[in-house]
């Protein structure tokens, strides 16, 4: 059961790792906007520590980790969303549903490119960021590990909301896969603290997950301590938002099926 | 022994009918020719037995699994290729193949693709992106994506449309000699009727979403008094159907 299962979801991998290593562009591309986005905030963040003095090395660390860390979710979320409009825009969705290929095999193997995708997206950016800013991003300790499992975990839950609405709408809602995450980027609270947003917006702020791990980063970068309250939110806010997406996943499916969207989709 | 069963299948858009009650099987080794005009509910039809669409009513039980809530058992065992639904155009030909080969779970996939590389005249262009490929050259590189798995169940969605002659003839040729030799159960929706005469031997004549004949193609000539299935599928579909016919 399980090797026909890890036999699938690698098949799924394998016809989207084949493409990178044949493309050189498309690999420059998922580096691109990760590097440029750490360029731009690495040199503002410079500006900022010349001028404010001693406080300025721990709000460039803000800063900077706020933008490895955003970038994350953002290529988690990017990762599974494109992975799977990749398959509409090649109209092979027909031949991939009437494998024996299951929903969740599926969603397993759009998540493990994800990974693939952030990792190779990521890595020159964290290089950069210590080669130009001095700024390592390891030395917040093995927390980063949960810090990067929750942003992953949110890039996760909000493209599995783009893919439902992909599945509902059709290849017209496709747009929503580049630009979803970046409505919510100012209530993630990446460069601030909740507390500078609107006393109105702060319940949005702190039901979205990368609040808290922002809150949780900042702690540990002004005061060396783990708010591991944070931490919790953060975890259970992503099981609870995976669960909803995924049984918004399910139902939007199902509804494909009925309408007869898994053949028609990319027209 | 019915390798497809299809009782009382229906579907419905909206206002719109598109399989309207229609029962029929497929007894294990049988190749059924699906006839009929455009929007006759072919496809749609085709679709439901492969569980890309969930029926409105009515029940599918495909190599005894009832495809409502076992599709994936039999979805293992059967395969499907149409020239609508397109393979990835940047991936190479072994590549695509291999994809299809993890996907159904297909022990020594790399001497399966061999082999049938090797019956589909297919070996000089297991490198060559399946986007450059002739229409002739797709089609056979479809037929082996379907053929993947020794599948026992073969449904096809006009499997020659767009080929030249001998390209379609060969495709023909190698449909009735892997149906003879594996003794798969093959589906086939076509426009050819020279090919459901040649390939088909039960038909099953599909006209707003109704079965509105069946029989074998030498059953319907004599039914109709005509001379080919082309002529009987012209009755049919501009109503000039013989009284003696029910």
């Amino acid at each position: 059961m399980i090797r026909p299962s890890a036999r699938r979801i690698w098949g799924l991998m394998y016809r989207h790792l084949v493409l990178y290593r044949r493309s050189w562009p498309r690999l420059l591309e998922l580096a691109y906007w990760p590097t440029l986005t750490l360029c731009i905030w690495g040199f503002t963040a410079s500006f900022f520590a010349s001028r404010v003095g001693s406080a300025g090395a721990v709000i460039s660390g803000m800063l900077l980790g706020g933008v490895l860390l955003w970038e994350i979710t953002l290529r988690s979320q990017m990762g599974v969303a494109i992975s799977f409009l990749e398959e509409i825009w090649s109209r092979n969705l027909g031949h991939v549903f009437v494998s024996p290929l299951r929903p969740w095999e599926l969603l397993a193997a759009l998540i493990a490119m994800s990974v693939v995708r952030m990792l190779i997206g990521l890595l020159p950016a964290v290089l950069l960021a210590w080669v130009l800013y001095a700024f390592n991003v390891f030395t917040l300790g093995p927390v980063l590990i949960l810090f990067a499992l929750n942003l992953m975990a949110m890039g996760w839950w909000v493209a599995l909301g783009v893919v439902s609405l992909i599945l509902r709408h059709g290849a017209g809602a496709e747009a929503l896969a580049w630009s979803v995450l970046f409505a919510l980027t100012p209530f993630s609270a990446v460069y601030y603290p909740v507390a500078v947003l609107p006393e109105a917006v702060r319940p949005l702020a702190l039901a979205l997950p990368a609040a808290h791990v922002f809150e949780g980063m900042r702690a540990l970068l002004e005061h060396g301590t783990i708010a591991w309250g944070h931490m919790a939110w953060a975890s259970g806010l992503n099981a609870l938002w995976l669960g909803a997406a995924g049984v918004l996943f399910m139902v939007q499916f199902r509804v494909a099926r009925e309408r007869g969207a898994l053949l028609t989709i990319g027209e | 022994m019915d390798v497809i069963e299809a009782t009382g299948l229906t579907k419905r858009y909206g206002e719109t009918l598109a399989v309207d009650d229609i029962d029929f099987s497929v007894a294990a080794g049988q190749t059924v020719g699906l006839l009929g005009g455009n929007g006759a509910g072919k496809t749609t039809t085709i679709a439901m037995l492969l569980g890309l669409l969930i029926p409105t009513a009515g029940t599918i039980r495909i190599l005894g699994h009832d495809m409502a809530h076992d599709r994936f058992a039999a979805l293992a065992r059967m395969n499907f290729s149409s020239p609508y639904v397109a393979l990835p155009q940047r991936l190479s030909v072994a590549e695509n193949l291999r994809v299809y080969g993890h996907l159904y779970d297909v022990r020594h996939a790399g001497q399966r693709i061999a082999e049938l590389a090797a019956e589909l005249d297919l070996t000089d262009l297991l490198d060559r992106p399946a986007g450059q490929l002739s229409a002739g050259q797709k089609t056979r590189v479809a037929l082996a994506k379907a053929l993947i798995n020794r599948p026992e169940v073969l449904l096809l969605d006009e499997p020659t449309a767009s080929l030249d002659p001998d390209t379609g003839d060969l495709v023909r040729s190698w449909l009735e000699r892997y149906r003879a030799e594996s003794g798969c159960t093959i589906l086939l929706a076509s426009h050819n009727m020279a090919e459901v005469e040649r390939l088909c031997g039960h038909v099953l004549m599909m006209k707003r979403g109704r079965i509105v004949d069946r029989g074998s193609p030498a059953d319907l000539l004599a039914r109709y008094g005509r001379d080919d299935l082309e002529q009987v599928f012209l009755d049919i579909a501009r109503d000039r159907v013989r009284e003696t016919v029910a």
